[in-house]
């Protein structure tokens, strides 16, 4: 970083040319266009969320609210289904993702040893899982020949480790981790279980960081896929389940609607309560993501490094 | 004792080895334990892609029908619209999604100033951390034919809104854009990581030669990135058969079935979806599909190698 700086200030001295300053100009230019294409329709979710349900039904709204308030937000509280998706989800990304770190780390550090006989073995084993899976319905029956189908472990254990994590704790290790450091510890007579315990996990907080973002928003919190072919019972649904049902297959409970007898209005609210469902099942990972946005760069970068 | 042989010496110095770090495997138990069950335990299980697979005998007691499954597939009514759907949509995607996160990556990689840089990455990180379904379900409400974005925007104009999730002919590009949208700017971090390790002599040197910014970009920056871009090519190549189930399967409908069922929702459809379940023929076509997959990415790694001297291996 030191040098990237530099070498940009070197750059500061020579005058740029009017090419450049040209270039300059459109690249920012370009730029605020993205910026603008990517915020226009998060802008319009927002702006619809907080309307009223006659400016929404009669397309009045763009990128303001219009006639303001807070109708949508107050029935989705009073509905159940999404309290009770929020509550699994968080259940399932919670020991979900403490089941994946472990298994990814427990799995990787050794793995990372270069004196581990079998290691490259072992590691194509977990790749290859990238390259070519049974496919859905194989592992569909494995699923269900060991029970799990509509309990709760049905969304959890399958999800066990990802290959590309696997991958980016292997890289961790092996280059934050001097074999020196092993060695030293196995001459003052510490065991490998020693070494993994009080010396590794300490080292290993960036990347159970990283590795804890990953699986969660990735594999837990942001995915349906497992829920709709592993979960009936309604009661275990996450909360991704519950938004298609309301979102995508247009199925809302009619108890909260029933008390408005105009069938327009009706229509109405059912579409904004839309539009505040899609924030509310937002907002916590965009409030979430600054925080931990350079987390994901390193995973990134980790990855890249091969 | 006599002195062993070579053999003998070996064996028993690679078994002290084992011995020596016998705990580390118990570390890997667990996971090892887990891949065979969750992993190979299906790939075992695909075999009944050979059988006619019957509940009650089992998948090593149903009778074996060698390549009936796939006769059927190719055979079959679908099989050709969803294989063209499948490419279609996978080609269209690579195309559009591959090239625009290196764009935006050069692009951002000039801003020096640190809080429009910071801005812009944050920004177009964001839609990347947004669920399938809200996704799917902003396209809805924001393409809706009386409630959305689209239509205000028509009414103000005085227009007819349009009803683009209606329309078959909107599918793949509907699908595909606001795939560039969610990602372009999560895809634009693994180049701008790329970008700061390339060294600054290199600029520095372009620089005194009298290099603009857009010679440095084609004559230095883009050189730097064609490895690890050689690499995401030969990655997404070698997935062309699997498009993303999550979003496909949301946004189908009655109305653009035609054109948006691909393998992985056809799999889908006739092995867990369809009044008689058919797990043979369901695990055929995946079978298939994860097989000419595999090929590919053999394929394209192969010729990546040879042209450009980078590949996957």
């Amino acid at each position: 970083m030191a040098s990237m700086t530099s070498y940009e200030s070197n750059i500061n001295k020579v005058n740029e040319s009017a090419v450049d300053r040209v270039f300059m100009l459109g690249n920012t230019a370009f730029l605020l266009v993205i910026t603008l294409i990517i915020l226009l329709p998060l802008v319009f979710i927002v702006a619809a969320s907080f309307s009223s349900a006659e400016a929404v039904i009669a397309g009045k709204v763009t990128l303001w609210p219009v006639d303001f308030s807070l109708l949508g937000y107050e029935t989705i509280f009073e509905h159940k289904k999404v309290w009770n998706g929020f509550a699994n989800s968080i259940f399932y990304t919670f020991f979900g993702t403490i089941f994946n770190v472990t298994m990814t780390i427990i799995a990787a550090y050794p793995l990372s040893r270069q004196d581990l006989i079998g290691r490259r073995v072992i590691t194509f084993a977990f790749i290859f899982t990238m390259l070519f899976s049974g496919g859905l319905i194989p592992t569909y029956m494995v699923v269900r020949d060991l029970g799990l189908l509509n309990t709760r472990w049905a969304m959890i254990l399958p999800t066990g480790i990802g290959p590309f994590n696997l991958l980016i704790a292997i890289t961790f290790f092996r280059t934050t981790i001097p074999p020196e450091l092993n060695e030293a510890a196995r001459i003052d007579g510490a065991s490998d279980f020693r070494i993994f315990l009080s010396i590794i996990l300490p080292l290993a907080r960036p990347i159970i960081a990283v590795l804890a973002l990953f699986y969660a928003v990735n594999t837990h919190w942001n995915t349906y896929f497992q829920a709709l072919i592993y979960l009936k019972d309604q009661n275990l649904f996450p909360l991704q389940i519950v938004l298609r049902e309301i979102l995508i297959q247009n199925s809302i409970d009619a108890s909260m609607l029933i008390d408005i007898e105009d069938l327009v209005a009706r229509e109405g609210l059912r579409e904004l309560l839309k539009y505040s469902l899609i924030v509310v099942a937002s907002v916590p990972v965009m409030i979430l993501y600054p925080f931990v946005q350079r987390h994901f760069v390193k995973g990134m970068t980790l990855g890249s490094v091969k | 004792m006599g002195p062993r042989s070579g053999l003998e010496e070996r064996s028993f110095r690679l078994w002290l080895r084992i011995r020596r770090n016998w705990q580390l495997y118990v570390l890997l138990f667990l996971p090892v334990l887990w891949l065979i069950v969750f992993r190979y335990a299906p790939m075992y299980g695909a075999q009944i892609a050979f059988r006619d697979y019957l509940p009650a005998f089992g998948i090593e007691g149903s009778p074996w029908v060698g390549l009936a499954n796939f006769e059927r597939f190719f055979n079959s009514y679908y099989f050709k619209p969803v294989i063209v759907n499948t490419l279609i949509i996978s080609f269209y995607s690579l195309l559009a999604g591959f090239p625009i996160p290196i764009i935006l990556a050069l692009s951002v990689n000039q801003v020096k100033m640190r809080l429009f840089r910071n801005s812009v990455q944050m920004i177009t990180y964001a839609p990347h951390f947004i669920s399938t379904v809200v996704i799917v379900g902003m396209l809805f409400q924001f393409l809706h034919p009386r409630v959305g974005f689209t239509a205000s925007l028509a009414n103000l104009l005085g227009m007819t809104p349009p009803n683009s999730m209606g329309d078959p002919a909107a599918f793949a590009h509907i699908f595909v854009w606001s795939g560039v949208w969610q990602e372009m700017g999560f895809g634009a971090i693994i180049y701008l990581a790329v970008l700061s390790t390339i060294d600054p002599a290199l600029h520095e040197a372009a620089v005194v030669d009298g290099a603009s910014r857009l010679q440095r970009i084609r004559y230095i920056d883009i050189p730097g990135l064609m490895p690890t871009a050689m690499v995401l090519l030969v990655l997404s190549t070698g997935r062309v058969l699997e498009v993303a189930f999550e979003k496909v399967y949301l946004m189908q409908s009655p109305l653009n079935l035609g054109v948006a069922e691909v393998i992985n929702t056809y799999v889908y459809r006739v092995g867990l979806l369809s009044p008689i379940l058919d797990f043979s023929y369901s695990t055929a076509i995946g079978l298939l599909k994860g097989i000419v997959g595999l090929l590919l990415l053999i394929a394209v790694n192969y010729w990546a190698r040879r042209l450009t001297n980078n590949g996957l291996w």
